[in-house]
């Protein structure tokens, strides 16, 4: 059905002002110094001593060259390349079964525990390799928040869920003011002030998704990265999330997949469209990236015939 | 610090702490790797205490083990060496036979009715429940029910033994061909339907035959259970010395009730052939657990 | 085909008959059956609390040494082992539960007292023996020795279905908990076993009623002393094993004591599972 082969995609690749897309490259990941005169036990808190200059328009959180992800023997997903910006949101767009949960889970190293799940070509954070040998996932995970499709709150209180990241990464503090801050900052104070207590699975689901974003900002990551984080919510629910959004943007860089292409218009600073290929003698099928650009100048302007389709196809 | 971080030429990355150098606190990955080690050894002693049983029952058991075991009645007292424990295979046999024929054709009945008829009624689930119930019912327990009920006025003997095996296997039975006949698919019974066939027909005709390689999984498992009870029998068949093949009112032996005999008689003869027994016991246990392996693995549904 | 009605007969059957056989044994004694120690059946003494209490001690020794081992069985092949080695192994631990409870006993008094129960029973009271559950005379023989032959019975059932329940808790919930930065036993204890706890309490109430009602092994190890000690390293004995022992020899009287011994245990284990199942049942379907 799709006849476009691989070569108009990289054709594509190559046609976008490369290095304008790709930034600086960082160190090849054998050439990192010898480094950690650092001391390793310096306290977590360093995270959040970073300034946020006005400058970090153009300061690159993410550098993916040729990133691709095989499931076993089958191929899910390949040769993105792509540059992610700190305090933008940028969506990642597309076709369900493009890859596009695969691409987001590859940030944070949550493919990693999907068995037969292997990552191939590069993936820098800050400059440094996701997939270095000295990379503990664990540590990645504390800086690279995720919210996911469905609500998942645990079944614990409202309290202990927002509390469960602090409490086992050592937090030593106010633990009620950080929880209290956590759910003011996900617009969700309010409505359970007065229930801290009670089981987070009596929520409603725009409620339920807003506490996993307080739970997930309570760790005080760098990043965040959100799973079609409304799909299975309503529209004022959604609405309410989208609005949130905007507000976390000046704290956080934000990387969010959706289904929903006025989502993406109305949100991101960047979008990213991927696009399943179809092998046609073994029909085997993984993910591409076609385009990414600036949000405007997709929706308005695509360069490729594929993006173009997608978005006023949908659009009507 | 800062000073080796600004030689590190990464363009724009020069205020940004190096985030691989951050390590998880090494009272988090002390306990995650204590708690996993701590797994690993309750598997490993969970694996190695089957292994030392089985090991164990087969060095002492076919070191008393022979062809006169096989084949003698014990003798007279736990003191004398020589002799076997036949009878007790025999009484063995007579009654998980007679307790495989009455149960099996009830617990597929009664599975038939739950899965078939009853659905989420109430009496479907109170059965349901029950007999999950029965199944943690003392095994104890059921010889004494056994006991009060028909021994006192039919006498020991091997169809009282036999009915109390049938109580313990039913509800294992009832439940294990209950989950099988759910797996039966919808297809294959609209198929039938569609071809005209009743509602009983199709049971009988498609979906018992489709299900059946998985109920005899089932009645295999039921039938190694009562292969090692001990406790029941003590209370409805008491034990005797010569072989014996009277079904009514004559105390019979059995196999399990021998071991126990023999183990709680510190008589190294009486030992000997309890391990022996043990063996033999263990050996029939399993074949009947291979088989419905077996069965369970030919099973497609 | 309401064949099904006929395991609703039987436990009514069941709760009739001995009840009916128990009914006078329990009019004589009255309360005295719970609180004596007195177990005379011939002289019309019938204090069963010996019996109680060593059912009860042997359990308690049972879970405390089972569910622990249990819960990491079946944490390790849920949440660590390869998918590969998951099958023989979980095969391994079955096999657990297919070993007849007379071998058990067997093995228990034949090999595993002498070469494991004796040395560590002397070794708890060399160095905890300050303690009253281990003080002194040592006996091999025991509520100790039984009950770590039950721990054992009971990790086949307890870590099956905690493993059916672990399995149950939603993938979405472990990656909530690594996306947070958690180390896997992090994961483990803040989503699976938080999300599984009714589950969980639900295979320990049905380990509990398998230890209350096993008779064989712990009848070979309990020591068979009709008494109440403080002490788990001294002889005992269990409702179970009482009616295994005695019952060949007892006649009239005694036996009708034995059967009201059998129904105080049945009424406990019912209601230990049928709690359980509630538990289990609501959990994983």
């Amino acid at each position: 059905m799709v006849a476009a082969g691989s070569a108009v995609a990289d054709d594509v690749l190559l046609k976008r002002p490369a290095a304008d897309l790709l930034g600086a490259r960082p160190l090849p990941p054998g050439l990192h110094p010898p480094s950690s005169l650092g001391d390793p036990r310096m306290p977590e808190v360093e995270p959040q001593e970073v300034e946020r200059p006005g400058r970090s328009e153009q300061e690159i959180v993410f550098s993916l060259a040729n990133l691709g992800v095989t499931y076993g023997k089958s191929l899910a997903l390949t040769g993105v390349t792509m540059d992610i910006y700190k305090h933008q949101i940028t969506a990642i767009i597309g076709p369900s079964g493009c890859g596009k949960s695969t691409l987001i889970r590859c940030l944070n190293r949550m493919n990693d525990l999907i068995p037969g799940a292997a990552v191939t070509g590069s993936a820098f954070y800050h400059g440094e390799d996701l997939y270095g040998p000295r990379v503990d996932p664990v540590v990645v995970r504390r800086h690279i928040g995720m919210v996911f499709q469905r609500p998942n709150p645990f079944p614990k209180s409202i309290y202990d869920n927002v509390a469960f990241g602090p409490r086992i990464n050592g937090f030593k503090g106010d633990l009620d003011e950080l929880v209290e801050r956590c759910l003011r900052q996900a617009a969700l104070w309010d409505e359970v002030k007065n229930s801290l207590r009670k089981s987070a699975l009596a929520l409603s689901g725009g409620q339920q998704q807003r506490l996993c974003i307080a739970r997930a900002i309570a760790v005080e990551p760098d990043v965040i990265l959100m799973d079609e984080p409304a799909s299975a919510l309503d529209p004022i629910s959604t609405t309410k999330i989208e609005d949130l959004m905007q507000e976390l943007k000046e704290h956080y860089s934000i990387v969010i997949v959706t289904h929903n292409m006025q989502q993406a218009a109305r949100m991101s600073d960047k979008t990213a469209f991927l696009y399943t290929e179809v092998d046609q003698g073994t029909s085997e099928r993984w993910g591409i990236l076609v385009e990414y650009d600036a949000t405007g100048v997709m929706f308005t302007k695509p360069c490729d015939k594929r993006t173009e389709d997608y978005i006023s196809g949908r659009f009507g | 610090m800062n000073g080796i971080d600004a030689a590190i030429p990464v363009a724009g990355e020069s205020t940004l702490n190096r985030w691989t150098d951050e390590r998880v606190a090494s009272g988090r990955r002390w306990r995650n790797r204590l708690m996993a080690g701590f797994m690993g050894a309750a598997l490993a002693v969970s694996v190695s205490v089957v292994g030392l049983i089985l090991l164990y029952v087969v060095k002492a058991g076919l070191g008393a083990m022979s062809w006169e075991f096989l084949t003698q009645p014990p003798p007279y007292s736990y003191r004398l060496e020589g002799g076997g424990f036949v009878n007790g295979l025999i009484g063995t046999a007579i009654m998980l036979v007679f307790a495989t024929v009455v149960s099996a054709p009830m617990g597929v009945m009664a599975a038939v009715y739950l899965a078939e008829y009853g659905g989420k009624g109430t009496l479907a689930k109170l059965i349901r429940f029950f007999s999950d119930v029965m199944t943690g019912v003392p095994s104890v327990f059921v010889g004494l029910f056994v006991y009060t009920a028909l021994v006192t006025s039919f006498g020991f003997g091997a169809s009282m033994g036999a009915i109390a095996l049938t109580i313990i296997m039913l509800p294992i039975i009832i439940r294990s061909s209950e989950e099988m006949l759910r797996l039966v698919p919808r297809d294959l019974k609209d198929a039938s339907h569609a071809l005209g066939a009743s509602k009983s027909q199709t049971i009988v005709r498609v979906v018992l035959p489709s299900a059946a390689p998985g109920i005899s999984t089932g009645v295999m498992l039921a039938v190694a259970r009562a292969a090692g009870e001990t406790a029941p029998l003590i209370l409805t068949i008491l034990g005797a010395q010569a072989i014996v093949t009277k079904l009514w009112d004559e105390a019979i032996a059995a196999l399990p009730l021998q071991i126990f005999d023999g183990a709680r008689n510190p008589f190294a003869a009486g030992v000997e052939r309890a391990w022996a027994g043990a063996l033999e016991l263990v050996v029939i246990v399993l074949a009947f657990t291979l088989l419905a392996r077996l069965l369970a693995s030919r099973s497609r549904i | 085909m309401l064949a099904g009605l006929l395991v609703l007969l039987f436990l009514a059957g069941m709760v009739f008959s001995t009840t009916r056989t128990a009914l006078p044994i329990f009019r004589e004694a009255g309360l005295s059956f719970f609180t004596s120690t007195d177990w005379q059946p011939t002289a019309g003494h019938y204090g069963a609390l010996a019996f109680i209490y060593g059912t009860v001690v042997t359990s308690a020794i049972a879970l405390v040494v089972g569910v622990p081992l249990s819960l990491g069985v079946a944490l390790f092949l849920t949440e660590i082992s390869p998918r590969r080695i998951r099958g023989p192994l979980t095969y391994l631990v079955d096999l657990l539960a297919m070993v007849p409870s007379v071998v058990y006993g067997l093995w228990g008094i034949l090999f595993l007292l002498p070469h494991f129960l004796q040395p560590v029973a002397v070794f708890l009271n060399r160095y905890l023996g300050f303690i009253p559950f281990f003080r002194g005379p040592v006996s091999g023989l025991s509520y100790f020795g039984a009950g770590i032959v039950l721990a054992v019975m009971i990790i086949p059932i307890v870590s099956s279905l905690s493993r059916e329940v672990f399995s149950a808790v939603p993938v979405e919930d472990r990656h909530a908990a690594y996306a947070l930065g958690a180390t896997r036993w992090e994961m483990i204890r803040g989503a699976v076993l938080s999300r599984g706890r009714a589950g969980v309490v639900g295979a320990v109430m049905l380990g509990m009623g398998r230890a209350f009602g096993e008779t064989i092994a712990v009848a070979l190890l309990i020591g068979s002393r009709p008494e109440v000690s403080v002490s788990f390293l001294q002889p005992g004995y269990s409702m179970a094993a009482v009616i295994a022992n005695t019952f060949q020899e007892a006649n009239g009287s005694g036996i009708a004591a034995l059967v009201a011994i059998g129904v105080v245990l049945f009424v406990i284990t019912i209601i230990v599972n049928m709690v359980a199942r509630a538990l289990v049942w609501r959990f994983v379907r």
